[in-house]
């Protein structure tokens, strides 16, 4: 978005006004509502380490590594969770990346104005669809669908490679990677398409006049430009789907296991949380649990600061290039 | 090669949009037939029983978004106004990109946190942890949407209003927030939207309520939990209330989308003839 205010005008009406007076308490009390959300990360931070230290303790690094997860016997281990949330998002983004990547090369280099503003239009709009409703799609027409069409398709085809072997129940990895990968296509495209915009159009008039042709200056020119934004867009897509809930609860089966087949039932972080906290009984099951929770909000963490990396040094480097 | 490319990559484009035109298709086909007025005033009925509604999980949602802005939106909104008015270097750097983490933190993370703040204290669900959970996740977005908003007040109008002798605070209150109110209100509206069908957060909050709510500090039901529960059980009826549920959640939710955006349209459009 365009900054109205260039830097040194806004110092210099930031000294203009002073703060005395009213103008001190509003300051103090702005400043205070600004602190409130960083008030909140840190506690939210503190909370689930505190909350969690109980299975901390008992498990200690262990917990990532031990496949078992048996509230009977207060035996809790993450790596089935760990294992379904990185195969149905890797999943998610094998199928969202190319997709999305070549939705928004069309949308922002190659479709008329109007068209790509329509469509751009509608795809952003997927993404305000709630979770919970595109896992009641998944439910009742992706799950079917994948057990009585697309399974046994790729049964036939790649049945040979452990990856699409034993029974297809319709719920499991597959499906909940097919449902994830509708829900972070729109943020790939808007974000793509908004970084691959931003490429100043001196480098696409460059390539054309040394002889180039439309998809050649795209391709070899614009999108390498934005190469690192792009990635960005992945890696916020990757976050995206990595915490989502409800969708992935519904269709990926409710199982703790690690299987190699992506027709299996697993589970991941986030939906064996929503599906056990209410229930967990004892404090070390309601404590392992929240340790899920700080796991998957620390992954989150480690890949908001990359993406925003990237997505920093594209804006920079378009901007130097301008 | 041009031409090959141009295909492929209209064909992406056009798997993209499938989905919404999709889902949206398929929720009227098996949602609008359960949509009467029962639906909207009645209550659930047990399973087994035809007829019935859910008309306290749609108050109900209205509950938690009502609480949800009475904890996010006033410190959303100040804060945004910090960050766009009084900001230097350190403290805005921080709140800009704790607010960016924490829109990205996953939904369900924001619930343990409001049952470990709100519920272990109280001892059992209730509105206000559900409102709370909605609030921490509403605040970050409108305090990174007031802030864009206020940046795009050119930076004349407040000389101007300071030139005539008036102090920073009433500059900001009766000069800029006045002009970027349309899009800080419209961006809050979207916020909402947004937070309106999150089920995660609710599950170990706001938990459910068959009846009508009893208080702010009692289990309340919401739409997109009853969607949820509706929708994983085993019994007909109980999916066709989903769909219808489903249905109505998300043509809200869009409604509030396009509006919003046509506002927003409309901004930037008056703001280029100016």
């Amino acid at each position: 978005m365009a900054r109205g205010v260039p830097g040194g005008a806004r110092e210099r009406w930031r000294l203009l006004g002073g703060t005395r007076g009213i103008d001190f308490i509003a300051w103090l009390v702005t400043l205070l509502a600004a602190l409130s959300v960083l008030v909140v990360t840190v506690w939210v931070v503190v909370e689930l380490w505190q909350r969690s230290k109980l299975s901390r303790q008992a498990f200690g690094l262990r917990f990532l590594l031990d496949h078992v997860w048996d509230p009977v016997f207060g035996h809790f281990g993450a790596l089935p969770f760990v294992y379904g949330t990185l195969v149905t998002s890797a999943l998610a983004m094998l199928i969202a990346v190319p997709l999305g990547v070549g939705a928004a090369i069309f949308l922002a280099e190659l479709a008329p104005r109007g068209l790509s503003d329509t469509l751009t239009f509608l795809i952003e709009l997927l993404a305000a669809v709630p979770s919970v409703v595109l896992g009641l799609v998944g439910i009742f027409v992706v799950v079917p669908w994948v057990r009585t069409s697309l399974g046994p398709v790729l049964k036939d085809l790649f049945g040979f490679t452990p990856l699409f072997q034993g029974p297809i129940y319709g719920v499991g990895f597959l499906t909940a990677g097919l449902v994830l990968a509708i829900m972070v296509l729109p943020f790939i495209v808007s974000i793509s398409r908004e970084v691959l915009l931003s490429v100043p159009n001196d480098l696409r008039e460059g390539a054309l006049a040394l002889g180039s042709t439309h998809w050649e200056s795209t391709w070899k020119v614009v999108v390498p430009t934005a190469g690192t934004g792009i990635l960005g867009s992945i890696f916020l897509g990757l976050a995206r789907a990595l915490g989502e809930t409800m969708a992935v609860s519904m269709v990926i089966g409710g199982t703790p296991q690690v299987a190699a087949s992506l027709f299996a039932p697993g589970y991941s972080i986030a939906s064996v949380i929503a599906d056990q906290f209410v229930e967990a009984t004892g404090d070390l099951f309601r404590q392992s649990l929240v340790e899920l929770g700080l796991v998957l909000f620390g992954i989150t963490i480690l890949l908001h600061a990359v993406a925003r990396l990237l997505v920093h040094a594209t804006a920079r480097k378009a901007r130097g290039a301008a | 090669m041009n031409a090959v490319m141009s295909l492929a990559t209209a064909l992406c484009a056009l798997v993209a949009v499938v989905p919404l035109l999709f889902v949206l298709g398929l929720l009227v086909v098996k949602g609008a037939s359960s949509l009467n007025l029962a639906f909207f005033t009645k209550l659930p009925v047990p399973v087994g029983e035809t007829g019935g509604g859910i008309a306290n999980a749609i108050v109900g949602s209205g509950q938690l978004l009502l609480l949800a802005a009475v904890f996010g939106v006033p410190l959303g909104v100040l804060g945004g106004i910090y960050l766009s008015e009084f900001g230097g270097w350190g403290v805005p750097f921080l709140v800009r990109y704790a607010a960016d983490l924490l829109v990205t933190v996953p939904s369900i993370v924001i619930g343990i946190f409001a049952y470990a703040v709100v519920v272990l204290p109280v001892g059992h669900f209730s509105a206000l942890a559900g409102g709370f959970a909605l609030g921490v996740m509403l605040l970050p977005i409108v305090v990174t949407n007031t802030e864009q908003f206020l940046r795009t007040v050119p930076v004349w109008l407040r000389e101007g209003s300071l030139a005539l002798g008036a102090g920073h605070w009433k500059t900001i209150v009766s000069v800029v927030v006045p002009t970027a109110l349309q899009g800080i209100l419209t961006g809050i509206l979207l916020a909402l939207a947004r937070v309106a069908g999150e089920t995660a957060p609710l599950i170990f909050t706001a938990f459910n309520n068959a009846y009508w709510n009893r208080g702010w500090n009692q289990p309340i039901s919401s739409l997109p939990y009853m969607i949820w529960i509706y929708g994983i059980s085993a019994y007909d009826d109980w999916h066709r209330m989903a769909w219808a549920a489903a249905l109505v959640l998300l043509a809200l939710v869009l409604l509030v989308n396009v509006l919003a955006r046509l506002v927003l349209a409309r901004r930037m459009a008056t703001r280029r003839a100016v």
